[in-house]
């Protein structure tokens, strides 16, 4: 009981407390790059969780052969494979899906998270663990990214999910643009960092 | 090192190699489906298509005639300008046999979200200025340049790349001798049926 308590502590861990954007602030081009609304933000978010929790497995698997002087280049061959299977795969079997993916898909090869978590956990930790590393700082990536980007599109286009809600013309659109990605970032890690050290 | 390395390496190259060659024939697939219902979406119904390659501006341009029951339904014309405010817009434009412009069909852009994404839209002011009109007529520049095309709101240039594209799309339907066909009056006559291959 306290093993599966432990296990899912590793995973939340990703979620609030080492949350990958507010906390660690890691992989920040692709998240100022692509929030620019909520189902961007999400689907960035899942496609990089994907190639995190299988980069995190296989690295793991293989940390005893690789040697250390050679271990950053070798992460980054997994890891590029990786995104360029999902990128296939998702072209040919999910086109609808591609179509409003594809162009953030090649950026998740430079997304330092998942060198970071490579680095850092895949290949001091075991499959099981490393997987559920893979999981929790997926899925603070995808929550703060789906964040920004509802905010921004909010604010900016006066939309929500792309459904409109009548009030665009008002809103100011600097937020959609790149100045907006900074200070919906800026703010939202203020917030979070702040309601972290309180509780 | 060199031997783990390499290992590596080629092992991930062949792990990408078989899922390309796997889903090799799946992408065309899918690529294919997507033009063909990007066709169907800017002309009227029909039921056979032939392909032709035209040279416009340097550039092949892919042509595809569209008939119903052997007789010329429409031109469906994908068209590439390279002007766009942050890169290329590539779109379909479905023609009748006159030249009255069906319908236009964005396939791709990378215009600033909110302004020059609004190209994209169903009724914006871009297509309103072409739909239902005749090519031929219409001076295909945005207002502010002395045309008849209404400009999208702050979005010039991308309004300049769109009319870029419709051009050169009716330059290659003007190479297409669809025209001149019709001029001839064949085509017109409501008792010819497949006059097309004349030319």
């Amino acid at each position: 009981m306290s093993i599966l308590k432990d296990k899912l502590l590793l995973a939340w861990k990703g979620v609030i407390k080492e949350n990958p954007t507010f906390v660690l602030v890691l992989g920040m081009c692709p998240t100022l790059g692509t929030t620019t609304s909520a189902t961007n933000g999400f689907g960035m978010g899942i496609a990089t969780m994907a190639v995190l929790i299988m980069s995190n497995m296989v690295i793991s698997l293989i940390k005893n052969v690789i040697p250390d002087k050679v271990r950053i280049p070798s992460f980054i061959v997994v890891i590029a494979s990786f995104v360029t299977i999902i990128e296939m795969l998702m072209q040919a079997y999910l086109p609808a899906l591609y179509a409003s993916l594809g162009v953030f898909i090649p950026l998740i090869v430079v997304n330092c998270i998942i060198l970071g978590r490579a680095e850092a956990f895949a290949s001091k930790n075991g499959v099981l663990d490393s997987a559920l590393d893979g999981i929790g700082i997926g899925v603070g990536f995808t929550l703060s990214l789906t964040f920004i980007g509802a905010v921004r599109e909010i604010l900016g286009a006066g939309a929500i999910f792309g459904f409109n809600l009548g009030i665009s013309s008002y809103m100011p659109l600097v937020l959609i643009l790149a100045p907006g990605g900074f200070m919906v970032l800026g703010f939202a890690m203020v917030l979070f960092n702040k309601f972290l050290k309180r509780s | 090192m060199i031997v783990v390395l390499f290992v590596i390496t080629f092992s991930s190259a062949l792990f990408v190699g078989v899922v390309h060659s796997i889903t090799e024939e799946p992408i065309r697939e899918a690529a294919l489906r997507a033009e063909t219902q990007s066709i169907r979406n800017v002309l009227p119904e029909f039921d056979a298509t032939q392909v032709e390659m035209i040279r416009v501006d340097e550039e092949e341009v892919k042509l595809t005639k569209a008939t119903k029951d052997g007789k010329l339904v429409g031109c469906a014309v994908l068209s590439v300008s390279h002007s766009g405010f942050g890169g290329d817009v590539q779109m379909m434009v479905g023609y009748l046999p006159d030249g009255t412009i069906y319908n236009i069909n964005v396939l791709s852009q990378k215009e600033t979200p909110g302004l020059g994404t609004h190209m994209t839209d169903e009724d914006n002011v871009l297509l309103k200025s072409f739909q239902g009109h005749n090519a031929g007529v219409v001076n295909m520049t945005v207002r502010k340049d002395g045309g008849d095309v209404d400009a999208l709101t702050a979005a010039t240039i991308s309004s300049r790349a769109y009319c870029d594209a419709v051009r050169k799309s009716y330059e290659a339907f003007k190479l297409s001798g669809v025209l001149d066909t019709l001029k001839s009056g064949s085509a017109l006559s409501a008792g010819t049926t497949s006059e097309l291959a004349t030319e």
